[in-house]
Formats: C-alpha cells, structure tokens, sequence
C-alpha cells in the first residue's frame, strides 16, 4: 500500500514536514507544493532531512518552485514535476494523504 | 455597464475602470476620454504611456505624488508637477490617467 | 510629528495572502509621510527573491513592485542575517533594491540593510508603531 504524502506549508514554522517524515512509510511519496518546496531547497535542515530520509521518494511541484524564485535551488535527487506529474502519482498510490 | 470599444463589449468596474487590464488598446483611452468630453493630445498620450510602462516594469499604479516624481524625473521638471499634470488630467492624474490606461485605481487612491 | 512605522513581513508569498497585504498597507501608508522602514524575517525574507515567475499558477507576481518602494520612500528595509541563512540563502538570492537620493542628484543608493537578530531588535526597540504581518 504505497502513500502518497502531499505537504504544503514551509518547514520553518510549521511542524508538518516533520510530523510527515515521522510517520512516512518506506516506499512512500511525499511531494512538496506550494510554500511546501521551500523545504527541499539547498542549505536548509529540510533538504538535509529530505536527502537522509531512506526508502522515500520526495517531488517538488515545479510551477510552485518557479512561482517562488527557487526552482534553481532545488537539491540533487529531488524529482521536479509539473500539473500533470503531479495527477500521474497521485494515480500511481493507493492513496493520498493530504498533510495540513 | 461595459464600455463599447471598436465593436467588442468591455467590461468595466462600477468607477469605469477596465475589469481585464489585458483588453486594453488605445481606442480604450479616446472612448473614455470622449465620455467626458476631454480631447487626447500627444501630451495626454506622454502620460498614459508613461504610466503603462510603470505599470509593466513595477505592477502597480502609482500614488500621484509617486507618478509626479516619477515624470519629472523622465520627462523634466516643466512636467513633473502637479499644475501640469491637473491640467491634462483634471479629475486627477491618478484617477484619470490610469482610467484611460487601462490600470486599476492606484493603490491608496480613494 | 512623524512616527516611526515598522512593518515586519513574517511569511512567504503565494502561500498566504499576508505578504501581498502587507505590500499595500505600506503603499497605501506612504502616502500620509510618516517615517517607514520594513523588516522581513522568518519566512518573510522569502518575499524577496528573485526570478520569481507565477505564470505556472495563476496568480501575480507581485515581486516587482518591492522595486518601486524607493519611489515611495521606503528605503529602509532590514533582512535578517539568521533567518536567510537558515533558509540556505545570501543578498545575492534577493531582488536588488534602491532609492534614488534627490538631495545628491538622484544618486542611486542600496535600501536593503542586512543586520543580526541583536540589530534588528534594537531597530524595532527605537519604533513608535509596529505591524506584523
């Protein structure tokens, strides 16, 4: 039962990220939108989180990174997808777990 | 009630401004002006193209006093003042110059 | 008597409508001449990246207009050391903002003041009004 976790609020000030990352489950997904992608850009504590987190696979929503003036900073191993990615892996879980 | 420019409705808001600044072209500016019975000279046109590329280059309309700066220091100080632009724009330079612009109302601006 | 307003910008743009609000309280208040500065911490140094481009989402892009806030007059606007670092960025990842000085022939100056946290305490210290955002 593949998850995927989606995540839309910036790791600093929001636990959410965290909380995500605690209860995620090997094999699972967690895409960031939204002020979520802040947490995959380089130099942060997020992206070193994201980049250690074994057996997940994390997605960026790419209008949203381009949106913010971050989609150069996004860090190595971070899938950038767009619209339509983002309704193929949605399609690909069994489920959606939508974090607020 | 939507304004009729060269055949197409446009939509406006209750104070005349343009509802899609995308639909603006400048017979925009001769059907507003005409409502109000004023004639577009080259110096109106100075004004309305001015503000068009503030609007462009910052995404805002500017404050008058903002604008006033903003013309002197483009188009000289015989122009960057409040007398020379209330004369064109009477109703305002704001106001009025934004209206034909096909810019919201400047922000602030009541 | 002008008093000193500090507007603190505290949140990423886009995400919420607080930055974008924030942007037109200081527009709007700049007309009534008061002593203004900006101070963007936290998520709020978010605001002023720049190569922020919103075609993809379908809202605007309203970075540009930190540029004309030296026309207003607000030319004093303090970014936390910290909380760019934390976030892994520099000056260099921010829009560049002046204000043109009238008194020495339109001299074109920096507006952005990089300060500490222990700085920018003091700065807000010496304000009569302060609103978060």
């Amino acid at each position: 039962m593949a998850t995927l976790h989606t995540v839309n609020k910036s790791p600093f000030g929001s636990s959410v990220l965290d909380d995500c990352l605690g209860l995620a489950k090997s094999g699972s997904t967690v895409l960031l939108f939204e002020d979520g992608v802040y947490a995959a850009t380089t130099g942060t504590k997020s992206a070193e989180a994201i980049t250690n987190a074994d057996g997940i696979t994390f997605a960026v929503l790419g209008p949203d990174a381009k949106a913010r003036g971050v989609e150069g900073k996004i860090a190595d191993g971070i899938k950038v997808v767009d619209y339509d990615g983002f309704v193929d892996l949605v399609a690909e879980h069994d489920k959606v777990h939508a974090w607020l | 009630m939507p304004i009729e420019v060269n055949g197409k409705s446009l939509e406006v808001d209750e104070e005349g401004y343009l509802a899609n600044l995308n639909d603006w072209e400048p017979a925009v500016a001769e059907v507003m002006a005409k409502a109000e019975d004023v004639d577009l000279t080259d110096d109106h046109w100075e004004i309305i193209n001015f503000l068009r590329e503030y609007y462009e280059e910052y995404q805002i309309a500017p404050a008058v006093r903002v604008l006033t700066k903003a013309v002197g220091k483009k188009l000289g100080k015989d122009k960057g003042n409040s007398k020379y632009l209330y004369e064109l724009f009477p109703y305002g330079p704001g106001k009025q110059a934004c209206k034909y612009a096909g810019l919201p109302k400047p922000t602030g601006c009541v | 008597m002008a008093k000193k307003f500090m507007y603190m910008n505290t949140k990423a743009p886009y995400g919420t409508i607080y930055a974008l609000e924030s942007l037109e309280v200081v527009l709007i208040g700049a007309a009534f001449e008061q002593d203004v500065s900006l101070a963007f911490i936290g998520d709020g140094v978010y605001q002023l990246t720049k190569g922020q481009n919103t075609d993809g989402i379908g809202m605007k892009n309203f970075s540009p207009t930190y540029t004309a806030l030296g026309d207003y007059d607000v030319n004093k606007i303090y970014v936390e050391k910290e909380s760019l670092e934390e976030r892994g960025l520099s000056l260099d990842d921010l829009q560049h903002l002046t204000w043109e000085d009238e008194d020495e022939d339109w001299a074109e100056k920096d507006s952005i003041r990089l300060v500490s946290r222990s700085e920018l305490a003091d700065v807000i210290e010496d304000q009569d009004v302060i609103l978060s955002f």
